[in-house]
This record gives C-alpha cells, structure tokens and sequence, in this order.
C-alpha cells in the first residue's frame, strides 16, 4: 500500500518537474534571458592585499592610525561608527591620554541629556563612549543626503560581500560613463558612476579625489589609492577588531589538537592491533 | 569456530595482554591521549566561564571623572560609579570640626576624618552611598533628606547612622561607608576609580 | 540485554556496588556505551558520525547557553548585543563564532550519518523506529538551526524568516492566519523574535530527548555494519569500549581540527555578508538564501514554477519540499529489499553514487545560486529525479534486483575467508 500510493506520488511530483523543466527549456531556448546591464558593466573587485590578510596577517598599526585619520577627515561627517568606541583605538597604538584627547575633540558630540533641565543636549565624549553617530537617525541621514542613507561603517567590511577590497576598489572605482551604458542606466542627477557598485550609480560622490587630501604625520605619501588602501585596512579592524588574536589563538588551538589526535590515533591503533592482527594471521 | 573465538578473545585486552610488568608503551599512549583530552577540556573551560567577568565595555565605565566645581559648601551631590551610588560631600567647617572632635577610640570602626579625606581636601568627602549593614542607600545627601542624629547619613532600612565623615555611628552598620579609590586631577575634576 | 554475551557490570568498589543497589547510573553508562555493548567489529569510518553529531549538539547546547547570558531577545538591541558579544564580552567572538559554526559541523555530521543510513539500509528491520527518530531529530534540528539564524537579527535573519513564515501562507484558506499565529504579527517582528528565542532554546534539549530514545531504540537490535548481515555471535562483536571509544576518540580530534581551522581562520566562510546588515523591513537583500544546509530543500521549493490546474506553483513548492524529508518517514517500507547494505546490490549502488548523490548535490548548488536559468532547470531534473528515487526506484529496485552474495557472518567478511561450518 505505501509503495502504490509511493510510486503515485512520485510519478506526479517527477511528472510535474519534467514538465516544468520541459517548459522552462523551450522557454529558455526560444527566448534566451539577456544578462541584466549592471552585468556588463559591474566589475569585481580589485586585487589588493592587507597587512591583516592569511593565517600569519598582523594589524599594522602606522597604517590603521592613518586609515582612522583618513576615516576621521574624510568619512565621518556622513558615515557612523557607532559600534566602535573611542577606548577601542587604543588598539590602534594611541596612548590612553590621546584616546581621552580624540574623544573629547571628536567633532560631533554624543548626546546626552541636560543635567538641569533634563532637555535633550550633547556633550564631549570619553573614552566609554562609542563613536557618536552623524545624523540623529534614518530619516535625518536621508534628508541631509538627497534620500541615500550613508551605511555605517563599523561592520562594513564584513557586511559586503567583497569585503576590504571592494570598499578599496569602490573608493578608487569612479570612472567617466562608457560611450556604450544604455540611458536607463546612466547615474541621474546626484549619482555618480562606479562600475563596482551593484547598480553601477551611486549616490556617494568620490570622496578622496586628489592626491594629498590628508597630510599624514608619518611621511607616507597619501596618494589616492594609499589613502584608500588605508581607511580600508582600518575598517577592516573596526569590523573585527579581535581578527589577530583569533588567528593566534587558532594557531595554539590547532598544534594541541594535532597533538592530542596524533596521541589518540596512536592509542586506538594499539587497542585494536590485536583485532586488527587477527585478520592478518588469518589472511597469511 | 574455536579458533575465531580466541581470536576475539585475544583482541580483549583484559584477556589478551600478558602482564609482563613495568609500564608497557600501549598504556603510556593511552594515559597520554586521556591526559591530553583532559587538558584541552580544562583548557576549553577557562574562556566558557571567563566570558562571565565583566565585559570590556562594563570595565571602561569602571573609572569616572565627575566635575566638583558645582558643589558649594555644605552641599552633596549623588552620582553613579559601577552602577553604584557615590556622595561626594563639599563638607562646612563645623561639620570638619565635629567629625574632627570625636574620640574615635571609642568608634566601632576607627577613623580619622583624615583617614578619609585626602590631604589638603579635607572638605571632600567621598564615599560610596552604600550602607555597610545590607547595601541600602543611606538618606542625607539630597537637599532636605534626612541626615540622622549625627547630621551625617541615615539608613532607613534597618536604621544606622552615620555622622558627617561617613562613619558608623549607631545602628547595626559594621563599618564605616566606604570610601572608593580616587584622586583629583584638578582642583574641580575628581577621578574616581 | 539482546546480545547474551555482553560482558556484566561487575562494581569494582564498595561504594560502586552501594550506588549499582540504588541508582545504576554506572551500570547504564557501561551497558550502553562501555564495554558492555557489544558492538560490530566490522564497522568504517562511516559510523563515526554519530558520537560526532552528538558532540557538536553538546558544543551547541553549551555556546548557546553562554551566548543567551550575553544576548538580547529584543528587535530594538538584538543586533548591537550580538556585537557586543562579540567586541566587548571575553572570549565573545569565540563562543559566537564556535556556535555559528558549530551549526554548519552539526549537520555535516548529521547529513553524513543520514548518508551512511541510507546506503547501507540501517533503516531496514529492525531498525525503522531508530530511523524515524532520526528523521525527528533532523527535523528539530532543522527548526532549530532556522530560528537560530533569525536571532541575530540582520538582513538574512529578517527576510529568512519572513520568506520561511511566508512559506504557510501557501496553504489554502488557513494559510494567512498561521502565518500571522507564527510571526505574532503581520511581518516579523519583536514578537516573532522573542518566540523565536523562546523556542530556540527549548528545541536543542528536545532534540537531546528524541537521541535518548534514538540511542534506546539503537540498543535494541545493536548497530547495523557495513556487510548488513545481522551479528550471529561473540565473534562478530568487540565491546564498545574500548575499542570504539578510541575509534570515536581520535575522529573526534580530526573532526574538532577541521572545525577549529574554520573557527578561527575563515568563521564567516559560510555566513552571509548580508547578515552584518542591521534588519530593515524596507529593503531586501538582492540575494536571500538560507544557510547551506537548507540549499537542497530550497531548490526544491523553487523549482515548481508553473501550476498544476488550481493548485498554484507556490503550494506545489511547499508540498514538494515537505514531502521531500517526509518521504524519509516511509523509506523503510519503500525500500523492501531484504539485503541492507548497498554494497551488495549491484543496481541500489549505481543508483545510490550516480543518482542520488550528484542529485543533492546539483540540488545544493541550485539552492545556493540565484533563481535563474540554468540552475532552475538543473534544479527541476534534480528534483524530479529525487523524487523518483525514493519513490520509484526503490520500490520497483527491490522487485527485480539480484543481490551479490552475501558474506555467512561478520566475521567472515572481515576475516576474508570462507568458515568452516562449524561443529
């Protein structure tokens, strides 16, 4: 009874996908499905390589403290950070008394509460806090931006799929319109074309966009592609700020356990070696 | 048949090892792979019960700086350091005098005003607003607040009085109220913790 | 006890024999997983899975619990308190990353064990109530690891549940107000979160219930082994420990070296970037796919794109895909050939690695890709040959097949010679 009503059953879920895969293949055939433009034209990410990349990858602080001064002249008047907090740059090598002095000079206040009359207000951050955010919320971001709300960027590099190389190529990434995108796709007003964004236009205008736009304090030339080479490494530790010591800790984990396993295959051979050798001598 | 039966049998250890004495090597790689798995489950519970130890964020609050500039003399403000309260009290001259004038042979927890101030800011009182008996908050930091018979701090829980350099004075607190670590970084800024 | 050979629990101290008069709990640990268990001793690496499904279900139970110290079941904090956990809590990242991970380990084992069942029939008599209780536990887990994705509350977490809840809205009539009964709302929400915690915590230490009695039922009969020739006697046995004790001990080394390797060097391998995204109602990922244990399911449900007379594509899909694990519930009288292990039948083999196999795998694939061609086309013959297998093939396989030889006894299949017939 169960394998009657069983082969029923079966034969009309197969029928039904046969027909279905029938159907979509002569629809497939006599009516192939064009690529969407965004295809044409996307492209994937640049080839670029961190400090921080492969098992053996370290942070280099010189770079990070110039991503966050980068991050610090250039993104932070539109984008957030707002799971970061100041305390966590002393990661980054700053002294504790130079965390306390970029909080408490960090150029938008955290808000707060007014201790007299209980109105809304703001005051300079301490360490504790974490990067105060640029717009009150959603609604403010996308007035304050013709209606794109500028992402957060503390998890940033984890939350695309292409991760710090993405965000290096879409900084370094705007180019003129090609002859050839068809007019549906061309960036309208208050867009900007960035063939690796995933609809091609987008609404950020480049935001490093000449050589020396942050003067570093550390002699390194802050050529275009440096300055976005380092905010991306620095976003990169804001997204995970614990991604040396996960490494390292791996790399203790994985030498016990080899040894552990070593040990224990050992040990389970020699139990079953007289199993095991039985079989032999019956064999010889 | 007989032959596959010792065969089984000899793959039993129990049965199949003659003793030969001293420790033979398979039970020193046995105790070995046990010992090493032993060792990475203790390893393994270290980080499972460390993740209850207060967190990076809990510990960066573990340390507040409170402007004093505000308070006048006489006056106390209340404010929160580790989720607990804190008086900090601008102490009047004849409050110094009374705390100063009391024998404190006679205290169940003897301590000097100096004791309890730091050099110099006599008039800063600083301690944590937890009554030493049970952890209730005493009154007598509020403007209008009951401050007991020693014109200190009072206890409403279970009545302990405090006089105005925070000791235990009457009632069934054990000690004095505590005074946290803290220094002043200026003549208005005070960095507790 | 089924096997009359098992060696007795003999309490070894005073205080032993004290606790074995009033409370055996040494006597159970000894008859079901010491030596007193008799075990076959012929079994592959293929019967490791289980103790290792096992263990990652423990790595689960014991992450998550520590993980719901630290998280917030609430829409408003549940993603910064998952950040929190994992910037600011000690060892948070690990913990966290460990569960995440240690979902994907859980049903790799799970899915090799169910692999290594259906190969070499250990659903077959005796066996059936141990598989359907399998099938209980996979469907648990399922629910669990779904709900589980939804707490961090992301992109993926939010249009995963919405699109998984929206699933019952294909059912006829009632189709609506389930969906509304589930989510606690129209869409989901901090109500649909909060259950969704609730529930995701009950579920493991039910799924932890159904292995008991999963592991009962398996103490019954005792193992089933690669030739699928039931133990005839003492020969055919090794007692449980120490010798598959050891075998389990030292896979498990290998399995937690894989695991840790992930863990630590590439934890978001298998995540998806989209779930670093705070959940918004108003826009969706481009791309939704469920985590890739789910893939072959979801290919399935996508791939019914055209109605059957009144019954609309959507509904086939959900009917197909739950149909596609309930199937499982029938296998055993489905498949009525009486030799169990695939390895000796000539025609179940070839079906087995050349069907059923690349078919869940194109399945996975499928399900991981984008809804367009040609993986929907590829997902239709993948689907319909699925379908047939567990439905056509092994009911009519039983009927003409002509099984290889099989070996008289465990023993000697691994010994490799015939016995002698014994006095």
């Amino acid at each position: 009874m169960v394998r009657f009503f069983g082969i029923l059953i079966g034969l009309f879920f197969a029928g039904m996908m046969v027909y279905s895969f029938g159907r979509g293949a002569v629809e497939y055939v006599s009516n192939p499905p064009v690529k969407a433009v965004e295809y044409q034209f996307h492209e994937k990410p640049k080839e670029v390589s961190f400090a921080s990349d492969g098992p053996f990858g370290k942070f280099d602080n010189q770079q990070l403290q110039r991503g966050f001064q980068v991050y610090k002249e250039v993104c932070a008047a539109c984008h957030g950070l707002r799971l970061v907090a100041f305390r966590n740059l002393s990661d980054l090598g700053y002294s504790e008394d130079e965390v306390k002095a970029i909080a408490a000079n960090w150029p938008i206040e955290t808000p707060d509460i007014d201790p007299n009359t209980g109105e809304a207000s703001t005051r300079p951050s301490i360490p504790a806090d974490k990067f105060p955010k640029p717009f009150a919320n959603n609604v403010a971001a996308a007035a304050a931006n013709n209606n794109a709300i500028p992402p957060d960027l503390s998890l940033i590099t984890k939350a695309r799929g292409g991760g710090a190389p993405y965000i290096y190529s879409l900084l370094t990434g705007y180019a003129e319109v090609p002859a050839k995108l068809p007019e549906a796709n061309r960036p309208g007003s208050g867009l900007h074309y960035n063939p690796y964004f995933a609809n091609l236009n987008i609404a950020m205008a480049p935001p490093i966009t000449a050589d020396g736009q942050v003067t570093y304090s550390d002699e390194t030339e802050a050529t275009l592609s440096q300055m976005a080479e380092d905010v991306s490494a620095f976003l990169i530790w804001t997204a995970e700020p614990s991604l040396i010591k996960q490494k390292q800790t791996g790399w203790a984990v994985l030498a016990f356990l080899l040894i552990a396993t070593i040990l224990a295959f050992l040990s389970y051979k020699s139990i079953w070696a007289d199993v095991k050798s039985e079989k032999k001598k019956k064999d010889a | 048949m007989a032959s596959i039966d010792t065969a089984v049998e000899s793959g039993d250890p129990a049965v199949s090892e003659p003793e030969i004495g001293g420790v033979r090597r398979r039970d020193f790689i046995n105790i070995a792979a046990v010992s090493f798995a032993g060792v990475g489950v203790v390893a393994t519970v270290f980080p499972l019960v460390n993740q209850m130890n207060p967190s990076a964020d809990v510990l960066a609050l573990s340390s507040i700086e409170v402007d004093i500039s505000g308070i006048e003399s006489g006056q106390a403000i209340k404010t929160s350091w580790r989720k607990q309260p804190i008086f900090i009290r601008n102490l009047t001259a004849p409050e110094i005098e009374a705390a100063n004038k009391v024998d404190i042979s006679g205290l169940r927890d003897p301590e000097t005003l100096a004791d309890r101030t730091q050099p110099g800011k006599e008039n800063w009182l600083i301690t944590l607003g937890v009554c030493t008996h049970l952890g209730c908050v005493p009154l007598g930091a509020a403007q209008g607040e009951v401050k007991g018979e020693y014109d200190g701090y009072f206890c409403p829980c279970h009545g302990s009085h405090y006089d105005t350099a925070g000791r235990t004075r009457k009632g069934p607190a054990p000690t004095n109220l505590e005074v946290p670590e803290y220094s002043f970084l200026s003549d208005t800024v005070v960095k507790i913790g | 006890m089924s096997f009359p050979w098992a060696q007795q629990y003999k309490p070894t101290t005073e205080f032993g024999q004290w606790m074995d008069d009033r409370l055996p709990v040494g006597r159970l640990i000894y008859n079901s997983l010491g030596a007193g268990y008799p075990t076959p001793r012929n079994l592959n690496y293929m019967w490791n899975f289980g103790s290792l499904a096992g263990l990652f279900l423990v790595i689960q139970i014991v992450t998550g619990i520590i993980l719901a110290m630290h998280y917030a079941a609430n829409a408003n904090i549940a993603f910064d308190s998952v950040e929190h956990i994992m910037r600011d809590v000690n060892s948070g990242w690990m913990i966290r990353y460990a569960h995440a991970n240690g979902a994907s380990f859980f049903f790799i084992a799970i899915y090799l064990h169910i692999g290594r069942g259906l190969y070499y029939g250990s659903y077959k008599a005796p066996r059936e109530m141990i598989w359907l209780l399998g099938v209980v536990i996979y469907l648990l887990a399922m629910a669990t690891a779904f709900m589980g994705y939804v707490l961090p509350w992301g992109q993926m977490s939010f249009w995963g549940a919405k699109v998984i809840t929206g699933l019952f809205e294909a059912i006829p009539l009632v189709g609506k107000p389930i969906q509304e009964l589930l989510l606690g709302g129209f869409a989901p929400d901090n109500a649909a979160l909060n259950r969704f915690f609730s529930l995701h915590y009950l579920l493991p230490f039910v799924i932890a219930g159904v292995i008991i009695m999963h592991i009962w039922a398996l103490h019954i009969p005792g193992s089933n082994n690669p030739t699928g020739v039931s133990v005839k006697g003492k020969q055919d046995t090794v007692p449980f420990h120490p010798f598959y004790t050891a075998k389990d001990g030292w896979f498990v080394g290998l399995a937690l070296i894989f695991f840790t390797a992930m863990l630590f060097f590439m934890p978001n391998a298998l995540g998806h970037a989209d779930n670093y995204i705070p959940a918004n109602p108003l826009s969706t990922p481009a791309h939704i796919v469920p985590e890739w244990y789910f893939w072959p399911w979801y290919a399935i449900l996508r791939a019914f794109t055209f109605d059957f007379f009144f019954v609309p594509a959507k509904l086939l899909g959900v009917l197909a895909m739950f149909s596609a694990i309930l199937v499982w519930f029938f296998l055993p009288w489905l498949d009525r050939s009486p030799v169990r292990s695939g390895d000796y039948r000539p025609r179940f083999k070839k079906f087995f690695w050349f069907g059923l196999v690349p078919c869940i795998v194109i399945l996975g694939i499928c399900g991981g890709a984008p809804a367009e061609e040609p993986y929907v086309m590829l997902s239709q013959l993948a689907s319909a040959y699925y379908f047939a297998h567990f439905l056509i093939v092994l009911p009519l396989l039983s009927r003409i097949e002509k099984p290889a030889p099989l070996p008289n006894s465990i023993t000697e299949a691994v010994i490799g010679k015939p016995l002698q017939q014994a006095s």
